[in-house]
């Protein structure tokens, strides 16, 4: 176990030196630079201004720099935002990225789950029909289609609830979130409605039934415990669905989250901060999918060692 | 006497009438085609384009006796126009892209798996690092590095879209490296690229065609995606992703400049995902 956690913590590493390698040089090679969209300014003063952030440098120099920087836990200032550094922008706006992606989980594993059994249990009822539309639905839409007609009927229409931003609590939290967890509630009715038939075709299931097991029971203790697997086999891989998603949640509903300031430092060529945000990403990436297989270890036997 | 045998059928051709008796399947390809010919031949009916503003009618609401059936945007481009012309964008990005990248999936995943050992270990290592990335994040680069326009955009879809295809080419094409026929060819003489054009590649077909299915919406997602956010496809060109931006910029006054991309391009995902899910009935045999 604390072999098969630091292997993985290993492999992470790797994948998050790759990362770092790839987009720094991605991104250096990429037409234009951090001020080629400023004023006009002479050259002198330009000249100034990549002296203060080193652009001058040999590139090779600037990742060595960059390096070594991270090895202490700086991500450098960026170059757009004077006077913040990296750290300061992700800090200021990874609890709305955090807040809006958690309860999106939270509502699509729980709203998938209860849609994914209520349709495997009644399967070609209405109820079964309701569900697999609203699946189909949440597949096929795409979220920047979703969030701006939410925004038009519940907020310019009905008034219920803020367009966006963020200063009203908990209101102006319910449209991202419900229309993050979307495409995820629909992933994940499926997924459960089709493992939880063919659990309950399973002999194990049959047994508990035959011993005299209430359904009910035979259904909390048995045949969830087996149908759950692949659901949460998924949602380790949904974080990386749940970040593309923030970036377009944070678009549409003006979210000052990391999402939206990736899109706008990428479109500006702010590097430092497209680095932060890249490896932050990533890493939260491997984690979630660490975290995932342990808890799949934990339930499923089977799955351990070889994960 | 006249012999008379029952007309055999092909695996193929079984698969293929299985995917003809699914009925939503069926109307979704129909729909599909219709949507297609009417973005690919549609525009040519104009008199206009869709980068050509009409003064005259500004914002012009839906009018089906007006030129500008649909009406026009606040440039006076006609919008059902625009809409063709981006579905012909959105659509051939897709279809193109989900080739290109299933291509290049399968012959990686082909080499792979039949050349095991050491290779096959250093070329999966590859894989499983591109698939630690956020996607997004590497779209977003690649297409900013290729430096914007429907190339760019096209080759950093499809940078990012092979590698399922790939794995899971692979595991089939090494399961097929060790059965009887693989080794007949490679004791008949054939050289590894032969046996892996000839034997491997053609018979991986049926869980290419499923997995590439699936792969023509996401392509089609991403592009979209891309230019909601400004990085894909820019104005003046139309594609669906940017007249949904547009629409969402104009959403209180005027909802019809969402509505009709928005709706297309929906219309669009949900007849792929049926498609994907037919054909995975009908040519998956472990779903069976």
């Amino acid at each position: 176990m604390l072999r098969f956690v630091g292997r993985r913590l290993w492999e992470g590493t790797l994948t998050l030196a790759a990362l770092v390698t790839l987009t720094f040089f991605v991104m250096r090679l990429a037409p234009g630079g951090p001020f080629s969209k400023n004023r006009k300014i002479s050259p002198e003063v330009l000249e100034h201004i990549k002296a203060a952030f080193h652009l001058d440098e040999p590139v090779w120099q600037q990742f060595a720099r960059y390096v070594w920087g991270l090895l202490h836990f700086d991500f450098g200032p960026s170059t757009r935002f004077r006077d913040y550094s990296v750290g300061d922008l992700i800090a200021s706006g990874l609890p709305y990225s955090l807040t809006i992606g958690f309860w999106a989980i939270v509502v699509a594993a729980m709203v998938g789950v209860a849609l994914g059994i209520a349709g495997a249990l009644r399967r070609n009822t209405p109820t079964d029909y309701v569900a697999g539309i609203l699946g189909v639905v949440g597949i096929a839409v795409p979220i920047f289609v979703i969030g701006p007609l939410f925004q038009v009927v519940f907020a310019l229409k009905l008034n219920w609830l803020p367009v966006g931003g963020s200063d009203q609590g908990w209101r102006s939290l319910v449209m991202p979130v419900l229309v993050l967890s979307l495409p995820n509630i629909a992933y994940i009715s499926r997924l459960t409605r089709g493992s939880m038939i063919e659990t309950m075709r399973e002999n194990y299931v049959r047994t508990a039934r035959a011993k005299g097991i209430g359904a009910r029971r035979t259904l909390m203790k048995h045949t969830l415990k087996g149908a759950l697997l692949p659901v949460i086999a998924y949602l380790g891989p949904s974080t990386a669905g749940i970040i593309t998603g923030s970036i377009l949640i944070e678009t549409v509903f003006a979210v000052p989250g990391i999402g939206r300031h990736f899109v706008d430092a990428a479109l500006n060529r702010d590097y430092p901060l497209v680095m932060g945000i890249t490896l932050l990403y990533g890493a939260l990436l491997i984690v979630f999918n660490i975290l995932t297989d342990l808890v799949r270890g934990w339930l499923d036997p089977r799955a351990r060692g070889n994960g | 006497m006249v012999d008379i045998t029952p007309r055999s059928l092909s695996t193929f051709q079984l698969q293929l009438r299985r995917f003809a008796q699914n009925r939503l399947a069926m109307i979704s390809v129909a729909l599909l085609a219709l949507i297609a010919a009417s973005c690919f031949f549609g525009p040519f009916a104009f008199p206009f384009t869709g980068e050509d503003a009409d003064f005259d009618f500004i914002g012009a609401p839906i009018d089906l006796a007006s030129p500008h059936p649909f009406g026009t945007d606040d440039f006076g481009r006609d919008l059902l126009l625009r809409v063709l012309e981006g579905g012909r964008i959105s659509l051939a990005i897709g279809f193109l892209g989900a080739i290109t990248a299933g291509f290049i999936g399968v012959l990686y995943g082909a080499v792979a798996g039949y050349a095991g050992g050491r290779t096959d270990r250093l070329m999966m290592r590859m894989v499983e690092i591109l698939y630690g990335f956020p996607y997004v994040i590497l779209v977003i680069l690649l297409s900013l590095l290729f430096g914007g326009g429907n190339v760019a955009l096209f080759a950093a879809i499809v940078f990012t879209l092979w590698l399922t295809p790939a794995v899971i080419v692979r595991a089939q094409a090494q399961s097929l490296s060790k059965r009887e026929f693989v080794e007949a060819a490679r004791a008949g003489g054939m050289t590894p690229w032969q046996i892996v054009l000839e034997h491997i590649v053609p018979n991986c077909a049926s869980v290419v065609i499923v997995y590439g299915s699936l792969l023509v919406p996401e392509v089609i997602l991403s592009e979209s995606f891309l230019s909601f956010l400004g990085i894909g496809i820019k104005e003046p060109q139309a594609s669906w992703g940017n007249l949904i931006q547009t629409g969402t910029a104009a959403m209180d006054t005027d909802l019809r400049l969402l509505l009709l991309p928005g709706i297309l391009l929906a219309l669009v995902l949900f007849c792929l995902n049926f498609i994907a899910d037919g054909l995975r009935d009908a040519f998956d045999p472990n779903d069976r």
